[in-house]
């Protein structure tokens, strides 16, 4: 018996479930809404002052970068609130006997309600963010440093924390298990700013905390690369007034391209939480 | 699919009898913390019957049920169902179940319920629409096919749920509390369908605290209690366990002890009763008593209920005595 087939049928019902339950187009209407209005304001701010020089693309960019941190804000949630309901509840309420009688492994049921809200939020973030750029791009002209891999750590974040959450989801009450969650996600963020500074200042010990906060919980690693991937080049930087570009990119709201290393490590912590995972659900009782 | 797995689309094949049984327990046992949920569960379920398996609230009942399907794995003890052993995803394509506590996606319509079952169950795909429309009508649920489960009763739901558990033709089915959300038409239903699967040779494992409804349906009975097996009975052999009561007067001790010869004999009060005398035998003890001088004021034939032998053997205290059969006159 193919893992694969029970894997895709669980994701498929997954999806099934988020557009029966308008999930998806409660978010792709709000979607719309903020990138005609992120259009209609950049396209306002290019007519009352034209972004032709460095001062005017450095604005811009911060707009950008600040919408980027709504943006990835609203994709943690949603990864943490469609994730932490995604097991337990579901066993509470009776909903899996019905299914794990059936010739299905706890791990496909985990791995497939996986697969299937995290094709929704890749897809969502992936499409979000390319028109987002797009909008800013065709209102202003503005480009950052690399607009194309910007929505794709975005959703590597989102990722993240949908793994963090459907595990949890196995053992914890599904709004314990979010709150932790989305405090997780919150002191990972603080971390890095922690990280950034001691980056900044030389501080041995800040950096060792937001490196230890991040092999924990790398969802700042995706963070910092979207917004180092959505500053302004060098150029703009220095041609703006930024006495140190190099110390810019410590700031909350920049960041640069992560070492290959830490995507390696984003990936691997990924499969290894969801393998523990499945060994707390295989545990459970139902 | 199995090849030993029928449906409609494949013709109402009866499934082929085995000497292997359909379920087979040894010393089954499962903890909770501290907690003895079964304390050793021995049983066998041969294929093709109809088993009750009784017992009252708390005696593992559901558990050993989910042991069964591999829902929960034993702290000891050993088990297998369809030859497989307990947990073996592959046996479990030959399994449908109804769990006590059920509940389907309300987001679907029963058709669509049904049809992600027949996904999970792997039946072919061109078996779907034909098994889902007879499993339809088998449950009453035709009429209601396209409307969403969340809109349905308790009882609609319940309705479902057998559905679910009766698709795509499984060999064992395993009901837990399946009429505890019907109506009395409702268990009428389940019963008749109940039976239409044990005349295709399907096993049905039936978990359920209402006796009467055990005792219309099964072939044989485990009771369970504080997780063992305290007995295991047919329903034909419990027909047979009858006595009689007999109301006589002027014999004092002598009663009892010409009645000790014709089975297992008990006075109370002026009632006389003779448990395992068989029917044939009664006017012969009567003709009895009357020449020693006894004065037969009634004859009562006796049959116990399930129920009488569920209390007995609980040994639950204030069990009433067996009760007069309806059908007969004193």
């Amino acid at each position: 018996m193919r893992s694969t087939e029970s894997i895709v049928i669980v994701a498929r019902l997954t999806l099934r479930e988020a557009f029966r339950r308008r999930l998806l187009w409660a978010l792709v209407g709000l979607t719309v809404l903020i990138i005609v209005l992120t259009w209609w304001g950049f396209s306002r701010i290019a007519e009352v002052s034209p972004v032709t020089g460095p001062v005017e693309m450095l604005g811009v960019s911060q707009v950008l970068v600040m919408l980027a941190f709504m943006f990835s804000f609203v994709l943690a949630m949603t990864a943490v609130f469609a994730g932490s309901p995604a097991i337990g509840p579901e066993i509470e309420n009776g909903l899996l006997l019905a299914v794990l009688a059936r010739p299905v492994r706890r791990a496909e049921v985990l791995l497939g309600r996986w697969l299937g809200l995290a094709v929704i939020l890749v897809a969502y973030a992936l499409v979000a963010g390319y028109l987002e750029v797009g909008a800013v791009g065709l209102a202003t002209g503005y480009l950052p440093t690399d607009p194309a891999m910007a929505p794709l750590y975005l959703a590597g974040e989102a990722l993240v924390l949908l793994t963090l959450a459907i595990v949890f989801s196995t053992r914890i009450a599904s709004v314990a298990g979010g709150a932790i969650a989305v405090v997780a996600y919150g002191l990972a963020w603080m971390a890095g700013v922690v990280g950034g500074v001691g980056e900044a200042f030389d501080s041995n010990v800040l950096r060792d905390a937001g490196i230890v906060a991040r092999l924990i919980l790398p969802s700042d690693v995706l963070w910092r690369g979207a917004a180092g991937a959505l500053s302004p080049t060098e150029e703009v930087l220095r041609g703006g007034g930024v006495a140190s570009p190099a110390l810019y990119k410590f700031s909350p709201f920049s960041g640069s391209a992560p070492d290959p290393l830490w995507l390696a490590w984003c990936l691997l912590w990924t499969v290894g939480v969801l393998a523990v995972g499945i060994v707390l659900l295989r545990r459970r009782e139902v | 699919m199995s090849g030993t797995a029928v449906g409609p689309a494949a013709g109402l094949t009866r499934i082929p009898a085995s000497d292997e049984p359909a379920i087979e327990t040894r010393e089954l046992r499962k903890e909770f913390g501290r907690i003895v949920a079964l304390a050793g569960l021995t049983m066998t379920v041969p294929r093709g019957e109809v088993f009750g398996f009784l017992g009252p609230n708390g005696a593992g009942k559901t558990t050993s049920v989910k042991l069964l399907l591999g829902l929960s794995r034993p702290t000891a003890g050993e088990g297998r169902v369809l030859g497989a052993p307990l947990g073996d995803v592959a046996a479990r394509r030959r399994v449908g179940y109804l769990p006590e506590q059920f509940r389907y996606q309300g987001w679907m319509t029963a058709r669509e319920v049904l049809g992600l079952h027949c996904e999970l169950a792997r039946l072919p795909r061109a078996d779907w629409d034909p098994e889902i429309r007879s499993t339809l009508d088998l449950v009453g649920l035709a009429g209601r096919a396209d409307d969403r489960t969340e809109t349905f009763s308790k009882g609609m739901q319940q309705r479902l749920g057998l559905g679910v558990a009766f698709l795509g033709w499984p060999e064992l089915v395993v009901l837990d509390e399946p009429t505890s959300a019907l109506d009395p038409v409702g268990r009428q239903d389940v019963r008749r369908i109940i039976a239409s699967l044990r005349d295709r040779g399907v096993t049905v494992f039936l978990n359920s605290h209402l006796l009467t409804e055990v005792e219309r349906v099964c072939d044989r009975v485990a009771i369970v209690d504080r997780g063992r097996v305290v007995a295991e009975l047919t329903m034909a052999g419990l027909l047979r366990e009858q006595g009689t009561s007999i109301r006589v007067t002027g014999l004092d001790g002598l009663a009892e002890t010409i009645a000790a010869r014709y089975g297992t004999a008990r006075v109370d009060g002026q009632w006389l009763n003779v448990d395992g005398i068989a029917d044939a035998n009664v006017p012969a003890l009567v003709r009895e008593l009357v020449e020693q001088g006894g004065a037969v004021h009634a004859v009562v034939p006796m049959r116990r209920s399930l129920e009488e032998r569920f209390m007995a053997l609980l040994g639950v205290d204030g069990a009433e005595p067996a009760s007069t059969d309806p059908g007969a006159t004193p």
